[in-house]
């Protein structure tokens, strides 16, 4: 237990790191995952392929092949980062983005086709359908799942920790290696700092969906 | 194709939208091409640089890799094994009807799903000094049951109360009635999302990695630091491209037993609003293509 008091400025650390992580990838994935799937379902037929081929890929490759692309693989091409969050950004953020770009996909398909119609029928165009009418009630139904995303997002953020990000589980690995004898009570220290932010997501997620819910 | 967001193309629209895909075919070749030199420039495309795969070395190579995708089959196999009954058991006690049976289960789910899979693996293997495999294994169940009892949960939840009342009409205990009646049921009105999960554990035995268990990212790793440098993106090209194949091939079949199972399931398949989101704390939240809506185009 004392292992715990001793070593908090490190939770701390690590727990701020992972946040960051997260909001960070977070941002990032939400901007290209909704650009993901604008292009998903534009007319355009190349940009739905790429969106598709991208996703599929995306969804089906394990994160830690991703990781192990953008901090080793990468910087032995040439790419130098300054940092290995910026890696740990990189990978989080491009696996996100799929996962997004399908929950924004399925949210625009549950829109009743006659929003669209009726829309159209006024006379508004593909982006002004989609900006205006669509996605905004969209955004109910994909809003729920979307924090759900967020929360995975933060979970795999404790990929970075293997990847020479130092953050909580980056710190759960070092902590256990100086405090041999108190493995269990600093790896329950870590879990708790994850529970901190995965619980409240949780439950904020459980809290929008029976709010946002609409009987169509 | 038709849609929701737009009409069918007319002539004028066609040709735009043909200019847009030539743009567009262009942009994404334009990137590539750039990636291409980038990498030529490193000298990727050398054959010597390949020869680890047809060269002399090449039996050893494929023996390592060949190993390295049997460990990572072994694991998701045994924990898909364990976890399944797992979840079932975690699930009873889920919907158990004593609060102090409830309750407590409902805790520890939210526990388990809570964290990070790689952690509750590191946890294993130094607070049990397990080996690797079975910190591997156990972090994989533990996940994994807590998602599949929740998955259960929702498709038990989502029966006609009917179900349950009529088997408890005819004289079934509550017990008999939840595993004669309700979980069969339940299971294949669910039959999308578990698979999808097994698609997520089978992703997640990459997290090996991490652990030192010798699973294929590890064993491409260990050939790299043997073979050098150069060789270090030759082999992960490879062994991403194995792992891709291998999820993918999963993926095809979950949608090819969603498309069965929706013809025959009893109830049909529950419908999307049960299944999406459901594998809250999972990796990969959407179920495969439960996430269409009802309206689709």
């Amino acid at each position: 237990m004392d292992a715990v008091i001793a070593s908090l400025p490190e939770y701390w650390d690590g727990f701020l790191r992972t946040l960051y992580l997260s909001v960070i990838s977070g941002i990032i994935a939400l901007i290209v995952g909704t650009l993901l799937a604008a292009m998903r379902v534009s007319p355009v037929a190349a940009l739905r392929g790429f969106s598709m081929f991208y996703v599929e890929v995306a969804r089906n490759t394990p994160l830690t092949i991703i990781f192990f692309f953008a901090a080793i693989v990468l910087p032995r091409l040439g790419v130098k980062f300054e940092q290995f969050e910026v890696a740990a950004i990189i990978a989080l953020s491009s696996y996100t983005a799929a996962f997004i770009a399908e929950a924004v996909r399925s949210g625009v398909n549950s829109v009743p086709v006659g929003q669209a119609e009726a829309a159209r029928s006024v006379g508004m165009t593909f982006t002004q359908v989609l900006g205006f009418i669509v996605l905004p009630q969209a955004v109910r139904t994909v809003v729920p799942p979307l924090i759900n995303i967020l929360i995975a997002l933060v979970k795999n953020s404790s990929v970075a920790g293997a990847f020479f990000v130092l953050e909580l589980f980056g710190y759960g690995r070092q902590l256990s290696n100086d405090y041999g004898n108190q493995v269990l009570w600093i790896l329950l220290g870590v879990a708790f700092f994850y529970l901190l932010i995965t619980v409240p997501l949780g439950l904020l997620a459980h809290f929008v969906e029976r709010k946002v819910a609409i009987a169509r | 194709m038709t849609s929701v967001l737009y009409d069918v193309p007319g002539p004028k629209a066609r040709l735009y939208s043909l200019i847009g895909s030539a743009a567009g075919v262009l942009i994404i070749l334009g990137i590539l091409a750039i990636a291409v030199i980038t990498l030529a420039q490193q000298g990727i495309f050398d054959a010597d640089r390949w020869e680890i795969f047809y060269g002399p070395m090449a039996p050893d190579v494929w023996n390592l890799i060949g190993q390295g995708i049997v460990s990572t089959l072994t694991a998701a196999a045994v924990a898909a094994v364990i976890a399944f009954p797992l979840g079932i058991a975690l699930c009873l006690l889920r919907i158990s009807l004593i609060p102090w049976i409830r309750i407590p289960t409902q805790v520890v789910l939210e526990f388990l799903r809570g964290m990070p899979v790689v952690l509750m693996m590191l946890f294993v293997l130094l607070v049990f000094a397990t080996g690797q495999f079975q910190a591997v294994v156990v972090g994989l169940v533990l996940y994994n049951a807590a998602i599949f009892a929740e998955i259960l949960r929702a498709g038990i939840q989502s029966l006609p109360k009917g179900q349950r009342e009529a088997g408890l009409a005819i004289g079934l205990r509550s017990f008999q009635s939840r595993m004669s009646i309700e979980f069969p049921q339940a299971v294949r009105r669910m039959l999308p999302s578990l698979v999808a999960q097994l698609v997520v554990l089978l992703k997640d035995t990459s997290l090996g990695y991490i652990v030192g268990y010798e699973e294929l990212l590890r064993k491409i790793q260990i050939m790299a630091d043997f073979l050098g440098p150069d060789f270090l993106f030759p082999a992960f090209f490879v062994g991403a491209a194995i792992y891709i194949l291998i999820n993918l091939t999963v993926s095809r079949i979950a949608i090819m037993i969603e498309r069965r199972g929706s013809k025959k399931a009893a109830g049909g398949m529950a419908p999307p609003s049960v299944r999406t989101g459901l594998v809250a704390g999972g990796n990969d939240p959407i179920a495969k293509d439960s996430v269409e809506g009802p309206n689709k185009a």
